[in-house]
């Protein structure tokens, strides 16, 4: 099997605003099964970040171990990644964004690296609020150990082997919420138009943007009886709203009269339409009583979930300087010998 | 018997009541007056409540080693004056709070009591209640200032850089001093046998803590990133970093910081960050003691494979498990040159007082660079959270940090397709590119799974092989860029070999010079680093029997010599102390002597 794709460019390929066609977002051939969830979801990535005119270098992607964190070598190609250790992604991605805060990190991950054995670096960088996108691909299992219940595996359902899972899920949106995540949302791999725009808002956000995409693993826990199975999630999915994203500048002509326009940091605006009744994104009570309703009635509420566009990242916690330490010289860094000897005279 | 600049002072207190300001300031007088000096905290794992104590080493020889033989107790501590009054050395000396009399089971017809009402006194002077427990403190240090002769006016002068622009605490703590001169004027014959006498023994050099040298060199080496978890005795690394950053590095106007510091929820997220900066271009490093390092294994091994730099500073203490948390001990080498599973090994640093501490804490992010993988700092204990005699620090002002191999984006606008893992320079060292320096060239995927020289995803067993093969070459590499050895003599001239490194330093030079009075000469060689260069290996070979000092149970720098080195193992003798004190010389002279007469 070849892992690189051929170089051939077509010329007529239509470009972006930075001159950039589709292909220059995507990544070496996956090889993932045919019809993973996950490919789908790194193909809406890809999408989102063309549509966006993100120069492509000026992306890190990160992510843990497992099915879903091969995905980064499976889309922006033109972009440095960085595949972790299992559950430990959060960690790293707090290290790079410290290092270089002008760069956009997006941080892939699954269910077993999230909300098993990373739970511990999951929730503390929510806590920090990195600036970067999380996305979970979560299928409620382990897909690369072959097939075993993770921790958001829904109580009673049951995995390929006929085993019925008796403990409850983990939600990793409800968590997120409590834990003050200012952007959350969840979506599902097969339904890319709420997708994108997703992902698109959520590369805007300044602080952490957690999204939750359930993502069938069709090998093994695809079967009748799995909440994260296509069909189930095709029958109770409930989307909060319609979403759209429409950046900077860009002429608002969607007719959205039932539902909301929420400007995001650059002043690009996120639209939901069809509104999900009693519930408003930038309140999070309303989200939080939303969410529970939905779950209370087995159904899978999508879309974006709760957002507060006026977010504090880490580095302005910090006070970090605007310049990137990552090029920071001797010259501003090193005290220099004056200093030192001041400082030994002091020691006697 | 006269005994003038040579003697031990042991300080018995309670946990949390103040004391330690003023050991200090007396350690620090003594220090002032020309004299070698060696203070040392033994103290609990705890906050509040347990006996602490302050031993300090008066060496006219400048020997800064522990000394076994306590020569005067100041004993303020009831809870434990039974081992108190036990560990004075026959002819030694007893100062006690006399406001209550002694009882009779802690009388010995062998040592002097001097007993000094305490808080009596306090009690009488003061009426705060907080005061009474402050200012004790401060009256035996000026009764033994009366007692060893110890300048007054360097006292005050102490007293007024501590409380520089408050002179009215200054006048406090004056005041308390005299209550305790006068006492020992009134009561006592001094000064005693054992006294201070001005010296100018200790010309430039300064008293400081190996950690705050640590967190200081970190500062000077341009580390802007620290992530950390707090651990004992590894916390004030980190301390010491924010405070000289903060100095040093904020804006003055704007308040930004030319730094970040973050405390993690764990070790393994603190090292997790360490890794995530340095692969994007930011010196970065953690501080850690053994359980941390522990937790640290799975990341040093991927920055092993992955080739990512890292700097790891672990300041040891007491193992196995949780063991003895505030005692010393160098026993977390084997653990950390070998870090991590499958073949993976590790650049160690083993720093011997703060001026080493200050410059291969500096070195590591250098070689780190350099070499594109983790470097391990092993301090301990004793270094980190006692004050140490030393050099002062050195900084050429031309010294430029080695980033090491870099692409820019002009580089790579210049070449040719990037192989992340090749090796073009045949040293195994490849190049690499931080995320983001140029749009369509020089991006790569990181992974600790294997990979290609174009970092391709790869289980093909010739090309996993090939790159094991160029990270042994890289670790031949290291061998050659690594600190050297230390040798102290310049020629051969016994037999007999001693390798010892760290903290053992100090008391293995002075047990050599006692064995030279007893005619037994040893040839002596002080580590520096790991992996061990050929010079290390010659010294074993043209020594019949070598002697290799340490303070853990398992002998583990011998261990890691003889799993190094193709030498005879047979030839390396254990000299170990492994009980959580700093070792003493008469301990390893003792071992040595018992070896020569079996050998
Ligand atoms: C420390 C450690 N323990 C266990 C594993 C084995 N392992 C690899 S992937 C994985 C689970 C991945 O599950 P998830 O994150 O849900 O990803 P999926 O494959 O389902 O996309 C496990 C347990 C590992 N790589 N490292
Ligand atoms: S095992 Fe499941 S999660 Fe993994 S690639 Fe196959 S379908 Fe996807
Ligand atoms: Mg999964």
């Amino acid at each position: 099997m070849t892992y690189v794709r051929p170089t051939f460019r077509h010329p007529d390929l239509p470009k972006n605003n930075i001159n950039f066609t589709k292909k220059d977002y995507e990544g070496a051939l996956s090889t993932l099964c045919a019809g993973c969830g996950h490919d789908s979801i790194s193909g809406a990535i890809a999408q989102a970040c063309f549509e966006l005119s993100v120069e492509p270098h000026r992306i890190a992607k990160l992510s843990g171990i497992g099915c879903s964190s091969k995905t980064p070598a499976y889309f922006l190609g033109n972009s440095h990644g960085f595949n972790t250790v299992h559950g430990r992604m959060p960690s790293v991605a707090t290290g790079a964004y410290l290092a270089n805060r002008d760069l956009l990190y997006f941080g892939v991950s699954g269910d077993g690296d999230s909300a098993s054995i990373g739970m511990g670096q999951f929730v503390h960088a929510i806590r920090r609020n990195l600036n970067m996108v999380y996305l979970v691909m979560n299928n409620g299992c382990y897909g690369l150990t072959k097939g075993q219940d993770s921790a958001t595996a829904d109580n009673g359902s049951k995995s390929k082997a006929g085993s019925v899972n008796p403990f409850n899920a983990i939600d990793l949106v409800g968590l997120s919420m409590e834990l003050g995540a200012t952007f959350v949302a969840r979506s599902f791999s097969g339904d890319k138009a709420q997708l994108i725009p997703l992902i698109k808002a959520a590369i805007k956000h300044p602080g952490f943007a957690f999204i939750d995409v359930i993502s069938p693993c069709v090998t093994f826990n695809n079967n009748v009886g799995s909440t994260k199975s296509y069909d189930y999630v095709r029958e109770h999915i409930e989307a909060t709203s319609t979403v759209d994203f429409v950046p900077i500048m860009e002429e608002i002509t969607a007719d959205y009269e039932d539902g909301k326009e929420i400007t995001l940091h650059d002043g690009s605006a996120l639209q939901l339409q069809k509104l999900h009744q009693g519930w408003n994104p930038e309140d999070k009570l309303s989200a939080m009583i939303a969410l529970q309703n939905a779950k209370d009635k087995g159904e899978i509420l999508t879309g974006l979930v709760y957002i507060d566009p006026n977010t504090n990242a880490l580095h302005d916690v910090l006070q970090t300087t605007q310049t990137p330490l990552n090029i920071l010289k001797e010259d501003i860094l090193c005290p220099g010998i004056d200093a030192l000897e001041a400082l030994n005279e002091s020691l006697r | 018997m006269t005994k003038i600049n040579d003697f031990v002072v042991r300080f018995a207190n309670v946990n949390g009541t103040g004391s330690a300001s003023a050991n200090s300031m007396f350690a620090k007088a003594i220090f002032r007056m020309g004299v070698p000096v060696t203070p040392k905290n033994i103290f609990p794992s705890n906050i509040q409540g347990l006996p602490t104590w302050y031993e300090v080493r008066v060496s006219e020889k400048g020997y800064l080693g522990r000394r076994e033989g306590i020569d005067l107790m100041v004993s303020v501590n009831p809870q434990s004056m039974m081992k108190d009054v036990e560990s004075v050395r026959s002819g030694g000396y007893f100062i006690y709070d006399s406001t209550k009399p002694l009882h009779k089971e802690y009388i010995r017809e062998d040592i002097t009591y001097l007993g000094i009402p305490l808080m009596g006194i306090c009690m009488e002077q003061y009426t705060d209640p907080r005061q009474r427990q402050l200012f004790k403190n401060i009256i035996y240090v000026g009764a033994l200032s009366a007692l060893l002769d110890i300048e007054f006016t360097v006292l005050e002068q102490l007293l007024a850089e501590q409380f520089k622009g408050k002179e009215k605490l200054v006048a406090l703590n004056v005041q308390a001093l005299q209550l305790g001169v006068k006492y020992v004027q009134e009561n006592f014959t001094f000064p005693l046998e054992i006294r201070v006498e001005r010296r100018d023994l200790v010309g430039k050099r300064i008293l400081f803590d190996g950690n705050g040298a640590c967190g200081l060199g970190a500062v000077y080496a341009g580390a802007t990133v620290a992530a950390w978890y707090p651990i004992t005795p590894s916390t004030s690394v980190v301390e010491k970093f924010e405070k000289y950053a903060k100095k040093f590095r904020t804006d003055k106007v704007t308040g930004e910081k030319n730094f970040a510091i973050v405390q993690a929820e764990d070790e393994l997220a603190a090292i997790g960050m360490v890794v995530g900066a340095n692969w994007n271009g930011a010196r970065s490093f953690t501080a850690t003691s053994g359980p941390g390092v522990s937790l640290m294994n799975e990341f040093l091994g991927l920055g092993y494979f992955a080739e990512i730099p890292a700097v790891l500073i672990d300041v040891q203490r007491t193992g196995p498990s949780t063991g003895m948390p505030t005692r010393t001990q160098q026993s977390d080498i084997t653990v950390s040159a070998y870090a991590s599973h499958g073949d993976t090994k590790h650049v160690l640093l083993f720093p011997s007082n703060p001026k080493d501490c200050f410059e291969l804490t500096a070195d590591a992010f250098d070689l780190a660079e350099r070499l594109q993988t983790p470097i391990i700092v092993l301090t301990d204990l004793d270094l980190g959270m006692n004050d140490h005699m030393s050099e002062p620090f050195e900084w050429n002002p031309e010294r430029k940090y080695d980033r090491g191999k870099v692409y820019t984006a002009e580089d790579l606008e210049n070449m040719g397709r990037f192989g992340r893992y090749l090796d073009s320079d045949g040293d195994g060292i490849p190049y690499r590119t931080y995320p983001g320096t140029h749009p369509t060239k020089g991006s790569y995927f990181t992974r600790g799974t294997s990979r290609d020289e174009y970092a391709v995803y790869t289980e093909d067993s010739a090309v996993y092989v090939k790159n094991m093969q160029r990270l042994e070459k890289k670790w031949d590499t290291a061998k050659e860029i690594v600190p050297k050895p230390y040798f102290y003599q310049e020629k051969n001239m016994s037999p007999l070999g001693v390798i010892f490194f760290g903290t053992s330093t100090y008391s293995s030079e002075e047990a050599i010079d006692l064995l030279r009075e007893q005619d037994v000469v040893l040839d002596a060689m002080q580590l520096k680093s790991f992996p061990f260069n050929k010079e290390v290996e010659q010294f074993i070979e043209d020594h019949e029997v070598v002697f290799v000092i340490e303070q853990n149970r398992d002998a583990q720098m011998r261990s890691l010599l003889v799993n190094e080195l193709e030498i005879n193992p047979k030839k390396l003798i254990r000299v170990l102390n492994y009980d959580g004190m700093p070792i003493t010389a008469d301990k390893i002279v003792k071992e040595i002597s018992k070896n020569l007469v079996t050998n």
